[in-house]
C-alpha cells in the first residue's frame, strides 16, 4: 500500500500499532496520494459511501418500529409516519435515500465507463463494484415490497415470477422463493431478512473495492499513469476530503429537496394502496432505477429470453474491461468512443422511459430498438471500435494539461509509442 | 470553469428527465384536472386552519357514513399542524361516537362514549360489510387517499366536481355514474357533494366548489399529518446546508490555492 513506513510518534500509539496497525491504515488514507486532476465526477465514491450509511442508520431505526407481517406491514408503516418521533424524516429519508443512492451510483458507474476506469489494472476494482450494484438492487427491490402496499405485493409477483422461466425448475424455485403458493407472509419476512443482510454484504464489499483501488490507485480525467506519490499528485488529506466534502453537500441539497418537499414523487401512488391479491393494478412499475432493465425485459417476446437479456445486460458489464479493446483510457483521447459514449446515455436514458410505458405499440417498437443497440454497443462498437479509432495524442503526465489547457503536441507522445 | 457549468447542466437534466419520467408514469389518462390554490403548496405551505375544521365537518357528515379514516386517531385533530380543535372540542367531538371495547372482567364487549386517543369509527364492521352496503364496491380508506390516487389532490378536487350526465353512447349500469376525472369514467360513488349539503358554522358558503376544497384539504392533512413541520425543517435544512456548503468552498478554494491545480 503505501510506499513509507510510518511510526506513531507517541510510545502508546507505537506499542498499539505494533499490535494492530490501524493508525498505520489511517496514515495510509490520510496520505493516499491521489491525482490532483480528478473533476467532481470522481466525488460520487465519497457521495456513495454516505448513501450507504444513511440507508443503513435510517434503516435500523425504520427496523425498531416496523413490522414484518403481512396483515400488520401497511399499519407499521403509518405508524412510523404518524406517531414515530420524525418517523416521517426517517422513513422519507430511506425512501428517497435509495433513490439518491442508484442516482448517484449511475452517475458513479458513467464515469467509470467515460474514463476508462475498469480498464487494467482496475478490472478488479470494476466488477465488484458490479456486484455491489446487483446487489443494491436486490435491496431496493425487496425494500420496495415492505410496506406492502400494492405495487409491493404486484413487483414482487411478477419479478418472482421471472424465475418460473428457468425450464424444468422453474416453478419450483418459485414455490421456493415465495415460501407457499403465492406471495404471502413467508415472502415478506425472507425478503424483510434478506433486505437487512444485504447492507452488510454491500458495507463489506464496499471495504474490497476502496481496497482494490488503493493497489493501482484512482484512474484520473486524462487516464494516464502516473506516478505516486509526484507532483501530479495530492494527498487524500485535506484536498480530496475537502472536495468530496463540498460536492457532497451539494447532493444533500438536492436530497433535502426531495425528502423535504416532494417525498413521494419518485415513489408510485399506488403503494398507498394495501397490498390486495385479488386487485390488480393497471401498470404495473418498478421504481424508476429498474426501469431500463424493465425495458428491456419486456422487449423480448419470449419470456426465458427476456430473463436472459436483462440479466445479460447487467453482467456484460462485468466482462467490459475484455470487450473494450482500446489502449487508451480516457474519451477525451478518443473521438469516436466518446460519441458512441453519448449515444449509450441516450439509449439508457430511453429504455428508462419506455420502461415506463405500456408494452405496446411505439413504445415497444423504440424499447426493442434501444435494447438491440444496447447489446450492439458492448458486443460490437466497443471491439472494433479499439482497432479502428485513431485517437488523440495523450500527455506524459497530468500537470501538462493541467497548467496549459488543451494538451499540447509538444509534449505529447504519440499513439504508437504508448502502445509499445 | 465554463466545464463545471456543462457538467452541472448534463446532472440537472438527467434529474429533470427523472422526475418527468416519474410524474409521466404516473398521471391518470382522463381529463385535464381542475386547479386550485393549495396553501401547503409550496416552500413554506400550511394548511388553512378554517378549510381543514370546515373538511373535517365535510368528512364527518358525508363521507364518513361510507369511507374509514382508519390510522387517524381524535387526539391528532387537535394537535399542531392539523385543524388544531381545542382540547374540549376535541373530547366532545371523540364522545360523540360510540367506541365498542372490550371484553370487560364477564368476558362481554360493551360500547363507551369515544376518548380522544381511539382511533376514528369504522362506519362498517370489515371489508365484507362495507362492499354488501355499497352494490359491490368497497369505498376506500380515507387515511392516505390523496396519496394514494395519482394526480393527488387535484384529483380528487376534480373527481368531486366531476359528475356529469353520460354523453350518449355511454350506457351505465345501474348504480354507476358517470365521472369526467375517474379512471374509466365510471365510478360507484353517487355525487357525494351538493350545494348546502353542510352548514358551516363560520358562515362559509356550502358550495360545491367549496366543500371540495375543504374537505381535500382536510384529507391531505390526514395523509401527511406532519406536512406542516416538514416544510419549517426542510427550509432551515436547506438553508443551513447552503450556508455550509459556501463556507466549505471558500475553504476549498484556500486549501487548494496551494497545488497548482483548479478546482
Amino acid at each position: 500500500m503505501s510506499d513509507h513506513e510510518y511510526t506513531p510518534s507517541s510510545k502508546v500509539g507505537k506499542w498499539f500499532n505494533d499490535r494492530l496497525p490501524l493508525l498505520t491504515l489511517a496514515n495510509h488514507l490520510t496520505d493516499y496520494p491521489t491525482p490532483k486532476n480528478l473533476n467532481y465526477w470522481w466525488t460520487f465514491g465519497g457521495i456513495l459511501t454516505f448513501c450507504l450509511i444513511t440507508q443503513i442508520v435510517t434503516g435500523l431505526t425504520l427496523a425498531m418500529h416496523y413490522i414484518a407481517h403481512a396483515d400488520m406491514a401497511f399499519e407499521s408503516v403509518e405508524h412510523i409516519m404518524r406517531d414515530v418521533n420524525y418517523g416521517w424524516l426517517i422513513r422519507y429519508i430511506h425512501a428517497n435515500g435509495a433513490s439518491m443512492f442508484f442516482l448517484a451510483v449511475y452517475i458513479h458507474i458513467f464515469r467509470s465507463l467515460f474514463y476508462g476506469s475498469y480498464k487494467s489494472p482496475r478490472e478488479i476494482i470494476w466488477i465488484i463494484g458490479i456486484i455491489i450494484y446487483l446487489l443494491m438492487m436486490a435491496a431496493a427491490f425487496m425494500g420496495y415490497v415492505l410496506p406492502w402496499g400494492q405495487m409491493s405485493f404486484w413487483g414482487a409477483t411478477v419479478i418472482t415470477n421471472l424465475f418460473s422461466a428457468i425450464p424444468l425448475v422453474g416453478e419450483g424455485i418459485v414455490t421456493w422463493l415465495w415460501g407457499g403458493y403465492s406471495v404471502d407472509n413467508p415472502t415478506l419476512t425472507r425478503f424483510f431478512t434478506l433486505h437487512y443482510l444485504i447492507p452488510f454484504l454491500i458495507l463489506g464489499l464496499v471495504v474490497l473495492h476502496i481496497w482494490a483501488l488503493h493497489v493501482p490507485g484512482n484512474n484520473n480525467p486524462v487516464g494516464i499513469d502516473i506516478k505516486k506519490p509526484s507532483k501530479d499528485t495530492v494527498p487524500f488529506h485535506p484536498y480530496i476530503v475537502i472536495k468530496d466534502g463540498f460536492a457532497l453537500l451539494m447532493f444533500m441539497i438536492v436530497f433535502a429537496f426531495f425528502v423535504f418537499y416532494s417525498p413521494n414523487i419518485l415513489g408510485h401512488a399506488d403503494n398507498y394502496i394495501e397490498a390486495n391479491p385479488m386487485v390488480t393494478p393497471a401498470h404495473i412499475v418498478p421504481e424508476w432505477y429498474l426501469l431500463p432493465f424493465y425495458a428491456i425485459l419486456r422487449s423480448v417476446p419470449d419470456k426465458l429470453l427476456g430473463v436472459v437479456a436483462m440479466l445479460s445486460a447487467i453482467l456484460i458489464l462485468a466482462v467490459l474491461p475484455w470487450l473494450d479493446t482500446s489502449k487508451i483510457r480516457s474519451a477525451v483521447f478518443r473521438p469516436l468512443y466518446k460519441q458512441f459514449y453519448w449515444i449509450l446515455v441516450a439509449d439508457v436514458l430511453i429504455l428508462g422511459y419506455m420502461g415506463a410505458m405500456p408494452a405496446e405499440g411505439l413504445y415497444l417498437l423504440i424499447a426493442r430498438v434501444a435494447t438491440a443497440y444496447y447489446f450492439l454497443h458492448f458486443l460490437v462498437i466497443l471491439p472494433v471500435l479499439g482497432f479502428k479509432e485513431k485517437t488523440l495524442p495523450v500527455p506524459l503526465s497530468i500537470t501538462e494539461p493541467v497548467l496549459g489547457g488543451a494538451p499540447n503536441l509538444a509534449t505529447a507522445k504519440n499513439k504508437e509509442s504508448i502502445d509499445k | 470553469m465554463i466545464n463545471k457549468v456543462k457538467n452541472l447542466i448534463k446532472l440537472l437534466s438527467i434529474l429533470a428527465f427523472i422526475s418527468l419520467a416519474s410524474t409521466n408514469a404516473n398521471s391518470a389518462e382522463t381529463a385535464k384536472l381542475l386547479k386550485t390554490d393549495w396553501s401547503f403548496k409550496g416552500l413554506f405551505g400550511k394548511f388553512d386552519r378554517g378549510a381543514l375544521q370546515r373538511g373535517y365537518q365535510v368528512y364527518t357528515e358525508v363521507c364518513a357514513s361510507c369511507h374509514s379514516m382508519k390510522y387517524v386517531s381524535y387526539r391528532n385533530l387537535g394537535e399542531k399542524g392539523g385543524p388544531e380543535f381545542s382540547e374540549a372540542e376535541v373530547k366532545a367531538i371523540a364522545a360523540s361516537f360510540e367506541v365498542t371495547d372490550g371484553p370487560n372482567a364477564d368476558g362481554e364487549m360493551f360500547t363507551r362514549p369515544g376518548k380522544p386517543s381511539d382511533k376514528f369509527v369504522l362506519p362498517y364492521e370489515n371489508v365484507k360489510a362495507a362492499q354488501a352496503a355499497n352494490g359491490g364496491a368497497y369505498p376506500p380508506d380515507m387515511s392516505v387517499l390523496v396519496k394514494a390516487r395519482g394526480g393527488g389532490v387535484d384529483y380528487i378536487y376534480s373527481l368531486l366536481q366531476g359528475y356529469e350526465e353520460a354523453p350518449s353512447g355511454i350506457t351505465l349500469d345501474e348504480g354507476v355514474h358517470y365521472n369526467k376525472y375517474m379512471y374509466g369514467n365510471k365510478i360507484r360513488m353517487a355525487a357525494p357533494l351538493s350545494d348546502d349539503l353542510v352548514e358551516y358554522g363560520d358562515g362559509t358558503k356550502a358550495s360545491v366548489e367549496q366543500m371540495s376544497k375543504d374537505v381535500t384539504t382536510f384529507l391531505m392533512w390526514a395523509a401527511e399529518p406532519h406536512l406542516e413541520s416538514r416544510h419549517q425543517m426542510g427550509f432551515k435544512a436547506i438553508v443551513y446546508l447552503i450556508i455550509l456548503t459556501i463556507l466549505v468552498y471558500f475553504s476549498m478554494k484556500k486549501i487548494w490555492s496551494r497545488v497548482e491545480s483548479e478546482v
